[in-house]
């Protein structure tokens, strides 16, 4: 096989349709008869619904329904868990699922109440203000302490207590590692991770269809095989009657996976009852409530080191903002606690954490899933230890990575796919050097003197991180050669912008030697692939395409064979280029892939026993276990010394995810996942009140950065492959987010020399009014 | 997030305009750029049950460069910002505009929504508090003049009656050796200010100030007029120490609530931060302008 | 109330629409659900996300901060008319196409417009320029940097066209 494609920078195959406004995104879709839904959200965190009354809302004209959770009847069903908790000795995991329309009891803002079905969304929304609603309120749970102790409201109230989950890890003796250092360095520190925020909201559209009995379902979800089962299941349909597709999707970082959220459990049982197709489009407003968030973690932790700053041990107790319901697990805290143990060596690791019940809307992995979190405490701890023992803080990384020869690694807890975390491959001395070289870290210090004489404020951060990538299950992929030489593919995942379309036309056009244009893939249609589990936890990449990868072989090997029956020759003899297989040095006896695949489907004569008929092949891939990238941020920025507003003077990235299918669809994954890293650190901040109300949730108020506050990024990479898999990629869609937080603390206070003040920066989201405010809070 | 039924009218004339709201009050709104009104409505914040469109009004738009500067009410940004004369007569806005949002929303914005809207983070205000700016308010029975000090009342608020509207601004013309600043701070480009300052700084023949006039937005219910806090200043060379006082008399004059992006005594700090640092700039103009 | 009703026409892409709407329809919505010109995006209907920009007579403004009736009698263009009859991409969707300035593609349009208008006003601008501008459309996919690239890119290609 030649890799003309596989590697290079290929522009993208679904460019064209996004270019010139063509592409079916949800909204997009427009069935005659369509009727609009708009849900009612509760106004208070936590409360007792006394009554619900929808008569008036009924006679609005336009009006067609309105449905409580009374409606549903046996319909009304607690959503599934999503992510079993992994078997760890002593856990504690108590099952509280989201509910699709709230009954007795509504435990967050924006939790839907009851659902209104008119002509237009404008008449729906109308009608929201005709139901009048009886709430009583109850004290709101939101701070993360104060729910744990006796006495609190409690969020589920037969539980007797907020606790979602209680989960204690350890390896080594961290005690005796404490007791024979030679620093104990202990922190407090609070680490909030924001919303998804995708520039295109969620929705759902069902189309209920009698007279076929067949239901199809567009959705915004990353994983549309699962959705398909689930709701045939609790619509009691059969999977074969049950279509959903995942059209194009406005960005998903993770939200878009939860499920099932109460709109798409409404829409397909509303379709059935009326008969008529419906739409639901989540406004920027919902957004805020209604797509699930990532939040707020509290770390007391503390770092035990030795003379030269050797990690002997770290420990770790933290507090994780669950919101008011749990169905993804352990999933969050658990890549916190197993993501906070980095690129180092820590022989002794002593993790516990407690994932807390609160009336906030439910917490599921975003982009980083936790591993922000964890990543912080690490990073900031060897950042003190550094200041403590005067060590540089580049050369206390270098002194702890794990070395090259060491791997796999065994790092003896155990990780969210159920197997002990486990290291693969990697080399992360080199990052690290080829990341000080590229920002200048010695020449940067000259540089700081120079420009602190002058009355400028600049400072440097390094942060170094891990990433676990590509987790299994499987996924699987069917390719199929057509009469007209075009290939098409199938695939299960759904994509949200990740570059699917091309990523894996390059594997396929390498293994049957035509022009990546020549390949079709299809994502995110159950009819057109049935099996998968869908686009999470980097794993897109690596898993399906793995799968691609396996079913372009056999089709590959499906032609020679026919063609060396065909010729009477060798398959050796044979040459696929060019969308044809010919003989070698015989150029114009050729028989093409089209002519191929019409032979291989022939009019007479019997199919040979053992094979099958078609130029098609479908495949399943499942890694054993995941791949572990890594990667290191350097930045530079100045600060103004009076406001506290920032400039990023210089970013570099350097990173190692295995085999590279395409560069430049890699480095727009790094440059998207900084900027939201960007955000997260010192932009997007969700603030509550103490009755559980969001005080900002507009895009006024909720900031992502623009083009102003992105910086350009210089990014370098090595190749460590993975072999996990046959093409030895790593999974890339989170690594540019996830270790900018403590960048940012870092540089800032470098810049402002902030250690000398005795003010340290424990916390992200920062901003400018914040680090004000803790430096005149250090200043007695 | 869509908005709730009204009765749309285009108004054919600005007597047409004035009788419709005569006849409608509290219950209309006009709707000129609709960069305000449109999202108050579209979050259902904003109701009203006739929506007046006065965008068809070219009288209303436009700038007049006479003794004064008279800008009509629905001018927009975009205009101000390509009229070289009237930046260079009103120098304030070459400073502000581009911290209003971003261009596709000041290609609609106009400064008589802006002004009647009141957002106390609003750039605009501030600038016409320190420019003296007097604005003509119509309706059908007559018509007043108002200074800022008048008009602008509250949060949101101004004394623009149920049945009137604003219909032009005039700028006094700035007197010789005069310079000016305007200087904000916000989360983001475009955004509303967490603190702003605008100073108007016009010096003796000797280079010391002669009369310095200092608005600040973002930090109060109101754009604050914070010239007499600066007053301090009349009379004295361009130094440190009486621009730091009088900083400290308008850091000790505001009386900033904190929002969502900032706490109230970080916006105390950044009005002191901000308004040295306008102070001197405006004052460097001036010189520059001798 | 009976619903208030409009008759209004407009002209978009150099195509003119006659239509009868309620006065409260949004510019976007029109666009979207009445014309079926669905290349126009939604992302925030409060003016901040930048994905509905249009052009309005040649300058960019936000569809969803504009009624319908609004736009009567006025000239709108939109991300489907950039390409050519023939199908030939415009320079700034090119562009964007070469320095994979688009990932999920849904800020795009509002992009594509605004960047448009703005390169044929300022033939040659500098990077910081092309960012000031870009700050009123959010993306949440791209970082920005090859978006940054490709507006590069449409300025000197624009300029080497032109006579
Ligand atoms: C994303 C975004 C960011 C923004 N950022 C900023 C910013 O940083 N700084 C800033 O200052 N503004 C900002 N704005 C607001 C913008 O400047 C508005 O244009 C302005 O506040 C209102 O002007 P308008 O012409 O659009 O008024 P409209 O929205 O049409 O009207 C606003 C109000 O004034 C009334 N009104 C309008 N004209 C008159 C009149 N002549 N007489 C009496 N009443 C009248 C209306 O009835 C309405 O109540 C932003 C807006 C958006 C969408
Ligand atoms: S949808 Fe109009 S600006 Fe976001
Ligand atoms: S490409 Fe997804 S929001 Fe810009």
């Amino acid at each position: 096989m030649t890799t003309r494609f596989f590697g290079a920078p290929v522009k993208r195959n679904e460019d064209r349709k996004l270019l010139t406004g063509q592409a079916l995104f949800i909204d997009d879709v427009e069935l005659p008869g369509m009727l609009h839904a708009a849900f009612l959200r509760s106004q208070a965190a936590h409360a007792r619904i006394a009554r619900i009354d929808v008569s008036r809302a009924l006679q609005r004209p336009g009006v067609v329904a309105v449905y409580t959770a009374d409606d549903y009847g046996d319909y009304w069903q607690r959503g599934p868990l999503l992510v079993p908790p992994p078997p760890i000795p002593g856990s504690v995991f108590n099952l509280r699922t989201q509910v699709p329309l709230a009954k007795d009891k509504v435990r967050h803002v924006g939790e839907p109440l009851a659902v209104v079905v008119a002509e237009s969304r404008y008449i729906a929304e109308d009608a929201l203000d005709d139901i009048d609603v009886d709430l009583e309120p109850l004290p709101a749970v939101i701070d993360l302490e104060a729910a744990l102790r006796p006495g609190s409201a409690l969020v589920h109230d037969d539980l007797g207590s907020n606790v979602s989950a209680h989960v204690h890890q350890s390896k080594g003796d961290y005690r005796a590692a404490a007791a024979n250092a030679h620093l104990v360095i202990k922190r407090r520190f609070a680490y909030e991770h924001g919303i998804s925020s995708t520039i295109e909201t969620r929705g759902v559209v069902a189309h209920w269809e009698a007279r076929s009995q067949h239901m199809t379902i567009w959705d915004t979800t990353q994983a549309p095989v699962f959705v398909r089962n689930g709701l045939a299941a609790v619509l009691g349909l059969g999977e074969r009657q049950v279509r959903v597709i995942a059209p194009f999707v406005g960005g998903g970082f993770g939200p878009k996976i939860m499920m099932f959220y109460p709109e798409e459990v409404a829409l397909p049982w509303i379709s059935m009852r009326l008969n008529r197709p419906v739409k639901w489009i989540e406004d920027r407003l919902e957004h805020f409530f209604a797509t699930t968030h990532e939040r707020g973690q509290i770390h007391d932790a503390e770092i035990a080191v030795a003379h030269d700053g050797r990690i002997l041990g770290v420990k770790d107790v933290f507090l994780h903002d669950g919101g008011a319901y749990d169905p993804y697990g352990l999933t969050v805290p658990i890549n916190s606690q197993c993501t906070l143990l980095g690129p180092y060596v820590v022989p002794a690791y002593d993790s516990t954490f407690t994932a807390v019940f609160t009336n906030l809307p439910i917490v599921t992995p975003y982009r980083g899933a936790g591993r922000q979190h964890g990543v912080f405490v690490i990073e900031r701890l060897l950042d003190l230890a550094a200041h403590e023992l005067n060590i540089d803080p580049a050369e206390i990384r270098r002194r702890n990575l794990i070395p090259a020869d060491a791997f796999p690694y065994k790092n003896g807890i155990i990780y969210q796919d159920f197997s002990v975390l486990e290291y693969d491959s990697g080399n992360y001395e080199p990052v690290l050097d080829q990341a000080l070289q590229a920002i200048d870290y010695s020449g940067f210090r000259q540089e700081q003197e120079k420009l602190r004489a002058q009355g400028r404020h600049v400072g440097i951060g390094i942060a170094c991180y891990v990433e676990g990538t590509g987790i299994g299950p499987y996924e699987g992929a069917k390719v199929q050669v057509q009469a007209n030489g075009k290939v098409s593919v199938a695939t299960g995942i759904g994509t949200q912008g990740q570059g699917h379309f091309t990523s894996f036309a390059q594997i396929v056009a390498d293994q049957l030697g035509v022009d990546v244009t020549d390949v079709d893939i299809v994502t995110g249609d159950t009819d057109q692939f049935y099996w998968g589990a869908g686009t999470f936890a980097s794993r897109g990449a690596v898993v399906a395409g793995n799968a691609v990868n396996e079913a372009s072989r056999a089709v590959r090997q499906k032609a020679l064979k026919l063609a060396s029956d065909a010729f009477e020759c060798a398959e050796e003899d044979l040459v696929l280029a060019d969308g044809k297989i010919s003989i070698v040095g015989i150029p114009e006896k050729f028989l093409s892939l089209g002519e191929l695949a019409r032979r291989a489907n022939p009019m007479r004569g019997a199919v040979k026993p053992g094979t099958e008929p078609g130029l098609e092949s479908t495949q399943y891939f499942g890694p054993p276990s995941g791949a572990t990238a890594n990667g290191v941020h350097a930045m530079i920025v100045e600060v103004d010394p009076d406001t506290f507003d920032i400039r990023i003077l210089k970013y570099v990235v350097v990173h190692d995810c295995g085999t590279v299918i395409n560069p430049l669809i890699l480095e727009g994954q790094i440059h998207g996942g900084v900027a939201q890293g960007i955000g997260n650190a010192f932009y997007e901040k969700l603030v509550f009140d103490d009755q559980g109300q969001l005080l900002n949730a507009s895009l006024a108020d909720y900031l992502l950065p623009t083009a102003l506050d992105v910086p350009r990024m210089q990014l370098g990479h090595t190749v460590t492959p993975s072999p996990l898999n046959p093409l030895g990629i790593k999974g890339a869609g989170e690594a540019g987010a996830i270790p900018v937080g403590p960048l940012f603390a870092q540089a800032i206070e470098d810049a402002l020399q902030l250690k000398e003040k005795n003010v340290e920066l424990l916390e992200i989201p920062l901003s400018p009014s914040r680090i004000f405010e803790l430096i005149k809070a250090s200043v007695p | 997030m869509k908005p709730a039924p009204f009765k749309y009218i285009a108004a054919s004339s600005l007597d047409h305009a004035l009788s419709l709201k005569a006849e409608h009050g509290d219950e209309a709104r006009f709707l000129a750029g609709g960069q305000s009104l449109v999202p108050a409505m579209n979050f259902r914040l904003a109701r009203p049950a006739v929506v007046i469109d006065i965008n068809g009004l070219d009288d209303l738009a436009g700038i007049d460069h006479g003794p004064t500067i008279r800008v009509g009410a629905l001018t927009r940004y975009c205009a101000l910002e390509q009229d070289n004369g009237f930046l260079r007569s009103c120098p304030l806005f070459a400073d502000a505009l581009p911290h209003i949002a971003h261009p596709q929303i000041r290609n609609r914005g106009t400064i008589g929504g802006n002004l009647s809207h009141a957002d106390p983070a609003s750039e605009l205000p501030a600038v016409a508090v320190a420019m003296e700016a007097r604005m003509r308010l119509k309706s059908a029975g007559g018509e007043r003049q108002l200074a800022t000090s008048e008009f602008f009342q509250g949060s949101l608020t101004t004394d623009l009656a149920a049945d009137e509207m604003l219909v032009d601004v005039e700028f006094p013309a700035l007197p010789p050796l005069s310079g000016s600043c305007f200087m904000e701070v916000a989360r983001r480009r475009g955004d509303f200010a967490i603190a702003g300052v605008a100073a108007i700084v016009t010096l003796d023949t000797e280079g010391r100030y002669a009369k310095v006039r200092l608005a600040l937005c973002g930090v109060g219910e109101t754009p604050f007029d914070a010239s007499e806090a600066a007053a301090s200043l009349i009379g004295e060379p361009c130094t440190d120490r009486p621009i730091k006082a009088a900083a400290a008399a308008i850091q000790a004059a505001i009386e900033p609530a904190g929002n969502v992006h900032a706490s109230a005594d970080y916006q105390r700090h950044l009005a002191g931060v901000l308004a040295q640092r306008a102070i001197r700039t405006a004052y460097q103009r001036a010189a520059n302008a001798a | 109330m009976q619903p208030d009703r409009h008759e209004i026409s407009v002209s978009v892409n150099g195509t003119p629409y006659r239509r009868s709407i309620e006065s409260r329809m949004l510019l976007s919505d029109f666009l979207r659900h009445d014309l079926l010109l669905a290349g126009t995006h939604v992302g925030c209907e409060h003016g901040v996300c930048g994905a509905c920009t249009v052009l309005l007579d040649g300058a960019p403004i936000r569809s969803c901060l504009m009624l319908a009736v609004q736009a009567n009698g006025h000239e709108l263009s939109t991300i489907e008319g950039l390409a050519s009859n023939a199908g030939e991409l415009s320079p700034v969707q090119k562009a964007m196409h070469d320095h994979h300035g688009l990932q999920c593609g849904y800020c795009t349009p509002g992009i594509l417009m605004t960047m448009t208008a703005f390169l044929k006003q300022n033939p040659q601008p500098s990077e910081d320029e092309v960012r000031e501008v870009l700050s009123g459309n959010l993306c949440r996919c791209t970082g920005y940097q090859h978006i940054v690239d490709a507006m590069m890119a449409a300025a000197q290609a624009m300029r080497a066209a032109a006579p």
